[in-house]
């Protein structure tokens, strides 16, 4: 069997955002740490102790991006996939998330993926829609936000979160689109030498042309969804301290509560 | 081209999500009237006429109703080809992100998601959403028709209806053949809404020392206010509550009316999940923790000493 995984990379999380401009999104020279998507993490690890495990026999990681994302595949190499496929084409550029889909399901199929791994969503945009588009490109079924998975031949079994803290559970045959939540596993950390290996592995890059993609349905000329008119969160009012004795500033906060904010 | 909106109202067992008629109301104000709803599975349709559905489309039948994404995806298809709608907007629920992703990729649409405010303008629906975690805003156009908006849940009133009773037009639709099936369910013993379309939350941190007191202190403060119990990543990490009452980043993004930050510092990736919540209350001892630049109320305090105070206090409002 063979494993994708489509792994973004991110702005860390406590990393600072600056708008660049109203229609100009990011400022990207202002982010200090890019990194793996934290949910891809669970998807790449899975994958890795899937190989580890004798049930799948390659792992190959998917990233649309410019040269300077090879730093965090070499990562991800380095922690156990075996090849790496970095999508990249000027036709790219500006595109949705059905965009982002078209063009990983292209890559998915051109490398003979059976079972493909995303995660459940990426921390830039919380869209949580990239893996059930490329499902539906695929015409696979799609287990989403996975926390327990078992493969077994040509099927799989996965828990999924259904809300209110109770679990769902699916079964599916192979080829399918599985996307991971945390508590899946624990991500390796890549080590010294490992990184050094990971060196030697090649990474392959791969345009619309290779892809047999139609730069119309991608990039900003495919993109049905558009950003603009960014700025910054709008203003809390400033907040209330409330003083005195824990059973004065209670109470004050209960009536505040009620009659002020009128939640209660 | 279609036009008007169609809300997609998703019910519990018949009983509608008050996300339902936050999108309604809201649905009314943006396209005065031209509203329509969706309903899947058994549930009174004729009773969102009250809330400002003129025309309510049902899927039920065989094979619809079920939290099965192949259905939902042929019910939702089936609904847009009968109403011809301009505008889809839905929950960002769990449900919803399973099946609109696949829906819009099957009928070519785009689908903008995690709104938190919308507007008419030129005759188009605009959505106003967060990015990079509440850290910028940046407004969504759709050049699709129709153009799908899903919206976090609390992010509008439910205003009292005035409408009476719904259309109702049944849509067939054909349930399909599933290949991934659910066949089991395993229900955690709660009764309260889920984190992410809870309208109160009261969260504790690691300062709450322990599962016990998570127990004892947290869960009933929260219950006092039908709240649902939230938790940091630092209190989920060292086994104080499961991971699915994570809030942040890596955890589940709330939008609550109320949300009450027990004994939490306030990391940005705590942030990152709940400071679009419209009241904040924050109770550190610390004065200096982050948490209170984002606060509506805090209060410099030990949560064993207010934890108990207030909940006593909440449970003596009528
Ligand atoms: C990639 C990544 C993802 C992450 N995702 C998340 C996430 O999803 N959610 C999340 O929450 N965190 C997340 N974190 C972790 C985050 O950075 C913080 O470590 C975490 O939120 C801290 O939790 P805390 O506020 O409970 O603990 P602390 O930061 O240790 O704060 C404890 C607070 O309790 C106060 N305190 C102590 N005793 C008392 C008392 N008796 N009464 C009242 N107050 C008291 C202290 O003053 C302090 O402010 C993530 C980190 C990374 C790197
Ligand atoms: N540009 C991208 N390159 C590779 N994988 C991606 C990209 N965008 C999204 N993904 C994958 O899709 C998942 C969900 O992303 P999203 O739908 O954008 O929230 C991510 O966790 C990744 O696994």
């Amino acid at each position: 069997m063979n494993i994708g995984v489509c792994l973004k990379v991110v702005p860390a999380s406590d990393t600072a955002i600056k708008v660049a401009g109203p229609d100009a999104g990011i400022d990207d020279d202002a982010v200090n740490s890019w990194v793996i998507n934290p949910y891809d993490e669970f998807a790449l690890e899975e994958a890795v102790q899937l190989k580890e495990a004798n049930k799948a026999s390659n792992v190959t990681v998917f990233t649309i991006g410019g040269k300077k994302i090879e730093k965090q595949m070499r990562e991800a190499l380095a922690k156990g996939a075996d090849a790496a496929v970095r999508l990249e084409d000027s036709a790219f550029d500006g595109s949705d998330s059905l965009g982002v889909a078209r063009i990983l399901a292209a890559a998915a199929k051109a490398e003979g993926v059976d079972l493909l791994f995303f995660g459940k969503q990426a921390i830039d945009g919380d869209n949580a829609q990239v893996p059930a588009m490329v499902a539906e490109l695929m015409g696979w079924p799609q287990v989403l936000v996975v926390d327990k998975l078992e493969v077994e031949g040509g099927s799989i079994k996965a828990w999924r979160d259904a809300g209110s803290g109770s679990k769902e559970v699916v079964e599916s045959p192979v080829p399918a689109v599985i996307s991971t939540d945390k508590g899946l596993n624990e991500p390796r950390y890549s080590n010294l030498r490992a990184i050094m290996m990971a060196k030697r592995k090649k990474i392959a890059v791969k345009g619309a042309g290779d892809l047999g993609l139609d730069a119309g349905q991608v990039g900003s000329a495919g993109a049905y969804v558009k950003l603009s008119n960014w700025g910054m969160p709008p203003a809390r009012p400033a907040g209330r301290m409330l003083d005195g004795e824990p059973a004065q500033q209670v109470k004050e906060l209960v009536s505040l509560l009620r009659n002020e904010a009128k939640v209660l | 081209m279609g036009n008007g909106i169609l809300v997609i109202c998703e019910h519990d067992g018949g009983s509608f999500k008050k996300t339902a008629f936050e999108l309604l109301g809201k649905a009314n104000d943006l396209a005065s009237g031209n509203v329509s709803a969706l309903v899947v599975g058994a549930a009174d349709g004729a009773s969102l006429g009250a809330h400002g559905a003129s025309k309510v489309y049902t899927v039920a039948g065989d094979g619809f109703g079920g939290n099965d994404v192949a259905s939902m995806v042929a019910a939702v298809q089936a609904a847009i080809a009968a109403a011809d709608p301009a505008v889809v907007l839905a929950s960002a629920s769990p449900q919803a992100k399973a099946y609109l992703p696949r829906l819009a990729a099957r009928l070519g649409l785009g689908l903008g998601a995690e709104c938190t405010d919308l507007r008419a303008e030129g005759g188009a629906i605009v959505g106003r959403r967060p990015m990079y975690a509440g850290k910028a805003f940046a407004d969504v156009n759709i050049s699709s028709s129709p153009a799908i908006f899903t919206v976090r849940p609390n992010s509008f009133p439910v205003t009292a209806g005035a409408g009476g009773a719904a259309e109702v037009v049944d849509v067939a639709a054909a349930a399909p053949e599933l290949v991934a099936r659910i066949v089991g369910r395993e229900d955690a013993s709660s009764s309260v809404a889920d984190l992410t379309e809870a309208d109160r939350i009261v969260s504790g941190g690691r300062s709450v020392k322990s599962a016990e007191n998570y127990d004892s202190v947290i869960r009933p403060l929260a219950a006092s206010i039908g709240a649902t119990p939230g938790a940091s990543r630092a209190a989920v990490d060292a086994g104080y509550a499961p991971h699915s009452h994570q809030v942040g980043q890596t955890g589940k993004v709330v939008n609550p009316s109320l949300y009450v930050a027990m004994g939490i510092s306030g990391a940005i990736q705590h942030l990152a999940g709940m400071r679009t919540s419209r009241v904040i209350v924050a109770v550190n001892t610390d004065a200096e923790a982050a948490i209170f630049q984002h606060a509506t109320y805090g209060i410099v305090g030990d949560l064993f000493a207010v934890g108990p105070l207030l909940q006593q206090e909440l449970e003596a409002l009528d």
